[in-house]
Parts: C-alpha cells; sequence; structure tokens
C-alpha cells in the first residue's frame, strides 16, 4: 500500500489547527501552575464552565459564542480571583497546601462537573455559529473554519498575554512573583495581590478558551476530564512557566493526537496526552525550553 | 498495644460485625456492606502514601481497576479461586504503583500527583481498546449463586463480603504497623520536609517507593473481586471517578494523620452514599462527597480525628 501523502499532510494541518487552539485551553495553567505554583486540576472544570455560559447565552439570546467569551472575561476574572482569595487563606497562608491545596482544587473539579451534570444532564451540547459549517478547501487541504477561528484568536490571545507580561508593571511583577516573593515584596508590590490578578487572569482564559472548545465539538460535563491530562502534558512539555513555550508543546500534542487518530483510531488519542506526559515527566520533566 | 493483640482483637471485631449482619438476616446488609468495606481498603491504602508521606495520589481508580481486570484476564483464562486471584492483583498494582512511582518520585510532589490522573486514563484507553477483556463493551462475569462450605451452603455475596472484611483488617493491621515503626518514622520526615531528611540520610526516594507499592497492592486486591461482586465490569465503572474520589475524600474528612481516621471517614462517608444512592440519586451523592471534601480541608483539616482529639485536649 502506497503510503498517503494526501492523508498525511491534512492530519497533519488539522494537528497545527487543533494545537493552536490546545494553546488556549493551557495557557491559563501555564500561569497558574508555571508561574504561581498552584497546581489548579480544576482548570478544565471552569473551561467547561466557560462552554456552557457560551451555550446558555447562545441558545437563548443567538449571541456569538465568542463574543460571550469575551464578555464573560471579567465574571471569569472575578471568579478566579475570588478562589485565590480562598486557596491563600485557607492553604498557602497555613503552608498546607501540597496535601491540602490539591483536595481543594480536586473538589472544585468535581462539584463543578457533577453539578453540570445535575441541571444540564450528560446530553451532547453545541451552540450555533455561521462558521460553524463550511470549510475552505485549497487544492487537497481543508481548513474548516471551526478549527481556524479558534487557532487564530488562541494564537492573538496568547500573544497579548505575552505582550502584558513582558510590558506592563503587573505583568511583570507576576513574572518576578514566580522567580522570587521576598524580593518582589521589597519592591513595594504586594505579592498576594499580584498572585491574584494572575490567577484571576488564568481563570479568565478559561472562559474564551471554554467559547472555542463547544464551536470546536459538542461538549458534555465529563469533557473536561481528558483535558486535565493534555493540559498538564502540554504545560511540562513546554516548560512550565514559558509561553512560548506553550506553542511549541501544543502544537507539538495536537499534530501527534491527530496523526494517532487519523491512522489508528480517535479511540486512542487520549492515551497519546497522557503518555507524552509520562513520558515527558519521566525523561525531561523541565520541559523541552526549560531552564 | 501490641501488634498481635491488635490484630486479634481486629479479627475479633470483624467476626462480631459479620455474625451480626447474619444474625438481621437481611441480604442487602452484605450487597451495601461490601461496598462500604472495599471503601474503607481505598481510604486506608491512600491513606499509606497520601496521609503518612504526603503524595495525593489522584489515580487509585487506575490500582483499583487494574485489579478488577487482572481477575477478569484470568477468568477468561483460567479461573481460581477469589483470594489467589487478590494475591494477583495485589502483585499486578503493586507492581505498577512501583513503576508509576520509579518515573515520578524524583520530581516534586505535584507532578507525582498529575502523573496519576495520567496514568488512569492510559490505563483505561488501553482496557478500551484491549478486546481479550471485553474492550468497551465490558465483561461478563458470572459467579455462582452459593458456595459450599462444609456441606452449608452459603450466599455468594457473603463469600465475598467476608473476603473484603478479611482485607480491611489487613489493610488496619498493615497501616498500624507502619505507623509505628521506622519505615513510619521515615514517611513522616518525607511528609514534613523532605529536603531536610533527604540531607540528614533517610533514604526518600526508597521509602516513597515502598509507600506506593503497598499502597497500589491494596488496591489492586480491593479491585480483584468487584467482577464477582457485579458480574458486569466495563472500562468506564472500574476506572469511575467515584473511586479516586471518595478514597481521598474519606481519610481527607476522617484524619489523614492516624489508621483511624479513614476507617472513619469511609465508614461514614460510604454508609452515607450508600443510603444516598438507594434514597435520592448516584449523582447527588458524588455532589454530596465533593462538598464534603472541600468544606473539609478549608474548616477541618485535620479531620474528624483532628476535631476531637483538639476537643479533648482543651478539656484537660
Amino acid at each position: 500500500m502506497d503510503f498517503p501523502l494526501e492523508l498525511f499532510i491534512n492530519a497533519v494541518i488539522a494537528g497545527v489547527l487543533l494545537g493552536g487552539f490546545y494553546i488556549a485551553v493551557t495557557v491559563g495553567i501555564s500561569i497558574s501552575f508555571g508561574m504561581l505554583d498552584i497546581v489548579n486540576i480544576a482548570h478544565p472544570a471552569f473551561i467547561i464552565l466557560g462552554c456552557y455560559i457560551a451555550y446558555i447565552v447562545n441558545s437563548t439570546f443567538g449571541l456569538d459564542p465568542i463574543l460571550v467569551g469575551i464578555l464573560m472575561l471579567p465574571v471569569f476574572y472575578a471568579l478566579g480571583a475570588a478562589v485565590y482569595q480562598v486557596y491563600y487563606l485557607s492553604f498557602e497562608k497555613r503552608g498546607q497546601e501540597a496535601l491540602r491545596g490539591l483536595a481543594f482544587f480536586f473538589g472544585i473539579l468535581f462539584i463543578t462537573e457533577v453539578g453540570l451534570i445535575l441541571v444540564f444532564g450528560v446530553d451532547y451540547r453545541y451552540v450555533e455559529a455561521p462558521y460553524i459549517g463550511p470549510t475552505i478547501h485549497f487544492a487537497f487541504i481543508d481548513l474548516p473554519y471551526r478549527m481556524l477561528i479558534p487557532c487564530v484568536l488562541s494564537l492573538v490571545m496568547l500573544a497579548v498575554l505575552e505582550l502584558f507580561l513582558s510590558r506592563t508593571f503587573i505583568g511583570r511583577a507576576i513574572k518576578a512573583v514566580s522567580q522570587d516573593q521576598g524580593a518582589l515584596a521589597l519592591m513595594a508590590a504586594n505579592p498576594v495581590r499580584i498572585k491574584r490578578i494572575a490567577f484571576g487572569i488564568s481563570i479568565a482564559t478559561a472562559s474564551l478558551a471554554g467559547a472555542f472548545l463547544i464551536i470546536i465539538q459538542p461538549i458534555e460535563p465529563s469533557v473536561g476530564r481528558e483535558y486535565i491530562g493534555r493540559v498538564f502534558a502540554i504545560a511540562v512539555l513546554g516548560g512550565l512557566g514559558s509561553l512560548p513555550g506553550t506553542v511549541i508543546g501544543a502544537m507539538l500534542l495536537g499534530i501527534v493526537e491527530s496523526i494517532t487518530a487519523t491512522f489508528y483510531g480517535p479511540s486512542w488519542a487520549p492515551a497519546v496526552a497522557f503518555g507524552f506526559l509520562l513520558l515527558t515527566l519521566a525523561f525531561r520533566p523541565s520541559g523541552l525550553l526549560g531552564r | 498495644m501490641r501488634s498481635g493483640l491488635f490484630t486479634f482483637l481486629a479479627i475479633a471485631v470483624a467476626a462480631l460485625f459479620f455474625l451480626g449482619l447474619r444474625a438481621v438476616h437481611n441480604e442487602y446488609l452484605f450487597v451495601a456492606g461490601y461496598v462500604v468495606l472495599q471503601f474503607v481498603v481505598l481510604a486506608t491504602a491512600w491513606n499509606i502514601l497520601g496521609g503518612y508521606c504526603g503524595y495525593v495520589n489522584f489515580g487509585s481508580a487506575a490500582f483499583f481497576a487494574l485489579g478488577a481486570y487482572t481477575t477478569v484476564f484470568f477468568h477468561k483464562a483460567y479461573p481460581l479461586p477469589i483470594p489467589l486471584l487478590m494475591a494477583l492483583g495485589a502483585v499486578v498494582s503493586g507492581i505498577a504503583g512501583l513503576g508509576m512511582g520509579y518515573l515520578t518520585l524524583r520530581l516534586r510532589g505535584a507532578f507525582f500527583s498529575i502523573a496519576t490522573l495520567a496514568l488512569a486514563v492510559v490505563l483505561q484507553t488501553l482496557v478500551v481498546n484491549w478486546d481479550y477483556v471485553g474492550g468497551s463493551r465490558g465483561a461478563y462475569v458470572i459467579r455462582p449463586s452459593s458456595l459450599d462450605v462444609f456441606g452449608l451452603a452459603v450466599p455468594y455475596v457473603q463469600y465475598l463480603f467476608v473476603l473484603m472484611l478479611g482485607l480491611v483488617v489487613l489493610a488496619i493491621v498493615t497501616a498500624r504497623t507502619i505507623e509505628r515503626s521506622r519505615l513510619g518514622f521515615g514517611f513522616a520526615t518525607i511528609r514534613d520536609d523532605e529536603l531536610a531528611a533527604e540531607a540528614s540520610g533517610v533514604p526518600t526516594l526508597r521509602l516513597k517507593l515502598i509507600a506506593t507499592t503497598i499502597s497500589g497492592a491494596l488496591m489492586g486486591m480491593a479491585g480483584a473481586p468487584l467482577p464477582y461482586y457485579i458480574g458486569y465490569l466495563q472500562p468506564s465503572g472500574a476506572f469511575g471517578l467515584e473511586y479516586a474520589v471518595n478514597s481521598i475524600a474519606m481519610p481527607m474528612i476522617g484524619g489523614t494523620a492516624s489508621w483511624i481516621g479513614p476507617l472513619v471517614g469511609a465508614l461514614l462517608l460510604g454508609t452515607i452514599q450508600e443510603y444516598a444512592r438507594v434514597t435520592i440519586s448516584s449523582s447527588v451523592n458524588l455532589l454530596i462527597v465533593g462538598g464534603l471534601l472541600v468544606a473539609f480541608v478549608i474548616i477541618a483539616p485535620n479531620g474528624l480525628v483532628g476535631l476531637v482529639t483538639q476537643r479533648l485536649r482543651a478539656r484537660e
């Protein structure tokens, strides 16, 4: 049998588009886990929450899901800041974040998922938007808009965040808090406030990522679990806390997953992310771009 | 209390418990009791790694399911008695725990936790794609309705119940023995300050590997009789998130410092859940567990046992 070159190229392109979307999903973890050292395993649950908000507004008012995602940014920011405040007071301040902080986020993940199941059931939900159906055909290459738009917007989001982190005072303070809290406090910036802002931003990204996710595929509450492995695999693979590393990690995982799904069947795809994660942890725990 | 005496007492309490339930003449008590006992084993096993060493394992369901699928595998190949299957489950899950620990335990604690989550998904995908053990369709394991013991017909559920009760005794005696041995003190140094422990010559990696192996093996043993209990095993059932969340929530709510905490937490939460499952619904009872977990880690970090000892100390 000939090697199906066209199929292979299409799989790679689909993987790049998927990887672009994975950037949006992972960037929140890169900030919270990579920079703040907060192991927020509930992040995918917030993304699913974003999906459902996009779904509710879209199905009742017919608003564009991405617009909903943007409008919800302040709400998610406030939610993130509130969660951090609870986390700080209950665990960081008492120095118990390792064991109980993890259990706390696990509990939040669980409550969100079961809560959504109780309200919406386990039916798959989807949104309506003009760009979900059509596809650009370019020779033998297919570029579906529902993948292309999230991919491009994710890259824009990442660029904005990178600019914010490297150019503004607060952005630099966030980078500093990951390196040396004590020194930051000496520069007259309150580390707790900076971390609260950073965690708020990391949860805010979940609002947009959720809107993208429900554009790409129909959603039910437990979909979030598949993303736990993906986001941590990407964040660790790219080198924790490094946004350019996140792009590389996301693209790599997207391409490998897409090729696996095309040639071996989609039921193997979830194992790819986790396999990647286990291998990275075992052989190169500091990531591809790690220090 | 010396270990021999403790073991004897534990067996006596377990035997009394079993005879007491038999006196009620209600098979449902054994059906529900089996699940609660299974959670006692899972919670105790989780606590050996989580409570004593301070390493959070999110993948309890993976070790548990490994035990269950070991049974399915041997059931198809060559049916063996269940106690033997439990031993095999222990070996398989213990090896998985060792391998898992070896891959990740040299890293920061959080990586271990994330990797355990990953392990659960990888194993589930493997099982879904492995037709011999039923794949995603699941596997049927037909159990006999009763067992012949010295000419007496004992209902099979009671047989499974007794096995699980025995395992509970084994798990608790193991946990208590570890707590009071050099091993337990080693674990405590890892939990409190791993760097300082390493610097003072505690072989931290080796101790952590021992902990993951024991913890994994106990979880595998708890899973081994499961196919015979439910009769039909499918991947999403065996790898259910309820096992992972319960085995974390129960020790956290009971208290992680000693073997009593997981026992109390599991008996309490397990009974509440079995009660809620028949009276309300199974989704709601998971919400209860999640809510209690979050509430307890925030308000009562040392669990119920911690609350009680605090109260006793305040009275003195």
